[in-house]
């Protein structure tokens, strides 16, 4: 459910730059059903990759088989990113305030991490320059947390027009995407808020799941089921996927 | 340029304490080459890359590495690097200064150290922590409209290594497919070395090719399969067995030194390293 309703917020011909792992999936679930125009941008340099199963890597080589173009590492980040070429960046994280601002760096301080994670590799770039970007993240209290270890991409900052006032030209985070709903930015003060609910989940379980006090839309929707087109795409998709990983 | 053995290469243009740079992204890394700084005890590197991942850690994990200078380290589709993890947060086997960056700070310092400027501009890292634990990341304004932007300082290491699928008989190195950053990690160094898998005679326009002249490198040594487990556009694939049967082999120190002893000290190059993980069905069919 969380692909399928992360998939629906892409539009059809919009240019997207995809993180691994569910971004990724829900991206090409997206060009593989109602945005077959969507130009799908990888950080090692493939510009309008067309993968026909899931890459576990950032780099493997079927995101350049069939791509638009091949380019470096610097023209993907300064050129495209930068430069505001980018419409929707897609990311995932390990950790997410209020704001939508991640972390990928550190759990704990930074000098003596109780977890040292990856860093930050493409995220900050796409977090800035994106014109809007969106988040997918399980729903789970020790990922949403109140105050993040380390702010590693800046989504809305300390809410309000911070993020304006960090001189970044995209709109920031417009939707987190988890297993149990999909939260917004309130239009002032930009704080997350749920506003729809995926079929068998509650207010109240994403509450619970959530490290800080979770603001609920009055009227929450609900995400409506995913159609039987999605659910077959999508399940060729990963079938595809780990017969590829056998290989 | 001259075409040696990867060990005279090694031996001649990696020193104690340099600041080496083994660049791939995911695509063509230089694992051939990794595995012999590891075999000749190199120590003290600064190690810088991108996208540290498998060599970087068997590396760290042999004590070969002081500093990492990088963005994204981890197991890429698999997990965590547990070597680097236990050197940051154990210090084991030995401390390792960290200096982190993005994958955009990253790109635009070799850009600078490529074209022999001492600093690159970007628009990233404000709001974020990354300045304030990283001291090679400071505010600058622009002196024509003002705009407060961040500047990175160029990165020049004492040597790069990259692998690449082809040299010609004079020297010149053909990329093809992903290419990441590889051309200005070897513009921006003093020394180059350069694994190919094959010297041919002429090289055949592919497209997507990055050639990289003759004068830009000091030394070519043939690695066929020098990539493993990483792939090499056109030659082979990447071995996704390799990068998931490392995660628990990398967990445990005992069992990552035992590896290293069976796979990289005990070899004689990198032939027999790819005969043993594969008696060890350690490799994909």
């Amino acid at each position: 459910m969380m692909t399928v309703a992360a998939s629906r917020e892409l539009k059809d011909g919009s240019v997207c730059f995809v993180g691994i792992g569910l971004p990724s999936e829900a991206a090409n679930l997206a060009r593989a059903t109602h945005a077959p125009g969507c130009v799908l941008i990888y950080e090692s340099g493939t510009v309008g990759a067309k993968p026909d199963v899931l890459p576990l890597s950032i780099g493997d080589g079927v995101l350049a088989e069939h791509a638009d173009s091949v380019v470096s590492v610097p023209e993907i980040f300064n050129y495209w990113l930068q430069a505001g070429r980018v419409d929707v960046g897609f990311l995932g994280a390990a950790q997410v305030d209020r704001f939508g601002n991640i972390n990928t760096t550190v759990v704990g301080p930074y000098d003596s991490p109780k977890v040292r994670l990856p860093g930050a590799g493409g995220a900050p770039e796409i977090a800035a320059s994106a014109k809007e970007v969106i988040i997918m993240l399980r729903h789970k209290p020790r990922a949403f947390v109140e105050e993040l270890s380390f702010v590693t991409s800046v989504g809305h900052g300390a809410g309000g027009d911070s993020r304006k006032e960090l001189g970044y030209t995209g709109a920031g985070p417009t939707a987190l995407i988890t297993d149990l709903g999909v939260l917004r930015p309130d239009p002032e003060t930009r704080e997350l808020t749920l506003v729809s609910l995926h079929p068998g989940a509650t207010a109240d379980r994403a509450r619970e799941a959530t490290g800080w006090d979770l603001r609920v839309a009055d009227e929450t929707t609900t995400t409506d089921q995913p159609t039987e087109e999605e659910l077959r795409v999508l399940r060729d998709l990963r079938a595809r996927t780990e017969e590829a990983k056998k290989a | 340029m001259r075409e040696v053995g990867l060990r005279e290469a090694v031996a001649e243009f990696v020193r104690d304490g340099d600041a080496v740079a083994l660049e791939g992204f995911t695509h063509l890394i230089p694992t051939a080459a990794a595995h012999e700084i590891i075999r000749q005890g190199r120590k003290d590197l600064t190690l810088i890359r991108m996208t540290p991942d498998l060599v970087y850690d068997q590396m760290i994990g042999m004590g070969a590495a002081s500093k990492l200078v990088f963005s994204w380290g981890g197991n890429p589709g698999v997990g965590s690097l547990h070597r680097f993890r236990d050197a940051v947060e154990n210090a084991w086997p030995n401390p390792l200064e960290i200096e982190e960056h993005s994958h955009a700070g990253m790109a635009n310092r070799y850009v600078a150290g490529a074209s022999g400027l001492p600093f690159a501009a970007l628009r990233g890292y404000v709001g974020t922590d990354l300045p304030k634990v990283t001291k090679t990341i400071a505010p600058i304004k622009c002196p024509f409209t003002g705009e407060e932007l961040m500047a990175v300082p160029a990165l020049n290491p004492d040597v790069s290594i990259i692998h690449a699928q082809q040299a010609d008989s004079r020297g010149n190195v053909a990329i093809w497919g992903i290419s990441g950053i590889q051309k200005e990690a070897v513009l921006s160094a003093r020394r180059a070395i350069v694994t190919v898998e094959e010297v041919v005679e002429e090289l055949t326009p592919h497209p997507f090719q990055v050639v990289l002249p003759a004068v830009a490198v000091d030394a070519i040594a043939v690695e066929p399969k020098g990539a493993h487990p990483s792939y090499a556009d056109g030659y082979y694939d990447r071995d996704n067995v390799f990068y998931e049967a490392w995660d628990p082999i990398s967990r445990d120190r005992g069992e990552f030194r035992s590896w290293m002893e069976r796979h990289v000290l005990g070899t004689e190059g990198f032939g027999e390293y790819l005969e043993g993980v594969r008696r060890e069905g350690m490799v994909a069919k």
